[in-house]
């Protein structure tokens, strides 16, 4: 099986990023090898709509188990759509959850955490183009 | 008709309460037809100063892909060419996120089997209605947890009316961004209403610039005068924009407003005071015609 964690640095030994749809990077890496691939986030600065983006990249890339932080309502759905199982961290290196997720110790995610981060906080001319 | 937009950057500095102000002081003495139609979609506000009965309304949606999965072969161009990753394509299937779509029609124009048709996701309404003193009111409500607030804006102005009002009044949404803009766009003249304080300045600046931006003729109120030391005066006088009126910082107009009374309900005098401003308005606005 396939897994992406999303990652500020790239480096598998490093804490993980809990931002899924604009994460700097994800570490691509096959269960059971240490075949640790960066790979930079094409959706970090799009302007709306990142966690599609990132679901579409990473079920093109065969990806099928995610570990992030919190997922929106969009990349939930897209997520569940391509199959793609969501594992929720709250911390730790990408090695040490990757173990977690094989031993079973992580749980998956069973909707979307939170609102979503589409326009956040946009009242106040802070947000994204709406 | 003449259009006269309220904006601030900063949210709370008194937009609506002057906007209302205005709307009163030249509304049943004048004899105009004064129209404030509320933009800030998100929490308008106004009909609660006006007590409106909405006799009309309208919904208003944007146009988001049906694809049929018939017809479709899975080739993707949709995705590629939604500028909002609003179409992703998974185990060649499009799926569709209506929360995202913009309503461009971009997927829908690119298909190369037309398998993609439009049909309309209401994302708000539109409300109007004859108010207080006379006034009339429209306001848009855009739908909790929809993002888009562009298209209701647009379509609040864009709502043709039997009425030919002689002054419409726009009470733009607080920020400086896309709903600001489709806000003001097109208006005669754009008061900034700002406080002294730090954060009214800086968001007073940016608002300032969206307003050259569009080439509107700007002119500042400071309102809650007295609540701090942030030079609104200073920046007014070096970037040559009229200083329109100053209200100060007196509770009594706080705890009038808080219990729905307008700033003439608790100052009558603003009526002159606001009549004045209309004509310094008018002039500018006169002499920009001449140029």
């Amino acid at each position: 099986m396939k897994l992406a964690i999303s990652s500020s640095t790239g480096t598998p030994d490093t804490k993980f990023s809990a931002r899924f749809g604009r994460c700097a990077y994800f570490l691509i890496v096959d269960e059971g090898a240490d075949n640790w691939e960066k790979i930079s986030n094409p959706a970090v600065n799009t302007q709306g709509g990142a966690g599609t983006q990132v679901v579409q990249f990473l079920a093109d890339l065969g990806v099928e188990a995610v570990i992030s932080g919190r997922y929106g309502p969009n990349a939930y759905d897209a997520l569940a759509a391509a199959g793609i199982n969501a594992y929720l961290a709250n911390s730790g290196t990408p090695r040490q959850l990757v173990d977690q997720a094989q031993s079973g110790s992580l749980s998956l995610a069973t909707g979307p955490s939170g609102e979503g981060m589409h326009h956040r906080g946009g009242r106040g001319g802070r947000g994204g183009r709406r | 008709m003449r259009r006269i937009a309220i904006a601030s950057g900063k949210g709370g500095t008194g937009k609506t309460t002057v906007a209302v102000a205005l709307a009163e002081s030249l509304s049943v003495e004048n004899d105009q037809i004064v129209l404030v139609s509320d933009c800030d979609v998100e929490a308008p506000n106004v009909h609660l100063y006006l007590n409106p009965d909405f006799d009309q309304t309208k919904e208003v949606y944007v146009l988001i892909p049906q694809v049929d999965e018939g017809i479709c072969t899975g080739c993707g161009i949709c995705a590629e060419v939604c500028q909002y990753n609003a179409i992703i394509i998974l185990k060649d299937r499009p799926l569709v996120f209506p929360s995202l779509c913009h309503g461009c029609g971009s997927c829908t124009l690119n298909c190369p089997e037309n398998a993609i048709r439009e049909i309309p996701n209401t994302i708000g309404n539109l409300e109007r209605g004859i108010g207080n003193k006379n006034i009339y009111l429209r306001h848009g409500l855009l739908n909790p947890g929809e993002p888009l607030t562009v298209p209701v804006i647009s379509a609040l102005r864009k709502w043709n009316d039997s009425l030919s009002p002689q002054l419409e009044i726009i009470d733009s949404p607080p920020g400086a961004s896309c709903p600001v803009v489709e806000a003001i766009r097109g208006v005669d003249f754009l008061i900034l209403v700002t406080e002294p304080t730090p954060f009214g300045l800086h968001d007073l600046k940016q608002a300032h610039q969206v307003a050259n931006e569009l080439g509107i003729r700007t002119g500042v109120i400071i309102n809650r005068d007295g609540l701090g030391e942030a030079d609104i005066q200073g920046y007014c006088r070096d970037n040559s924009i009229p200083m329109l009126m100053t209200i100060p910082l007196d509770q009594k107009i706080g705890a009038g407003l808080a219990r729905g009374d307008t700033l003439l309900d608790i100052y009558p005098e603003y009526k002159d005071k606001f009549k004045a401003l209309y004509e310094e308005v008018g002039q500018v606005i006169e002499e920009a015609l001449d140029l």
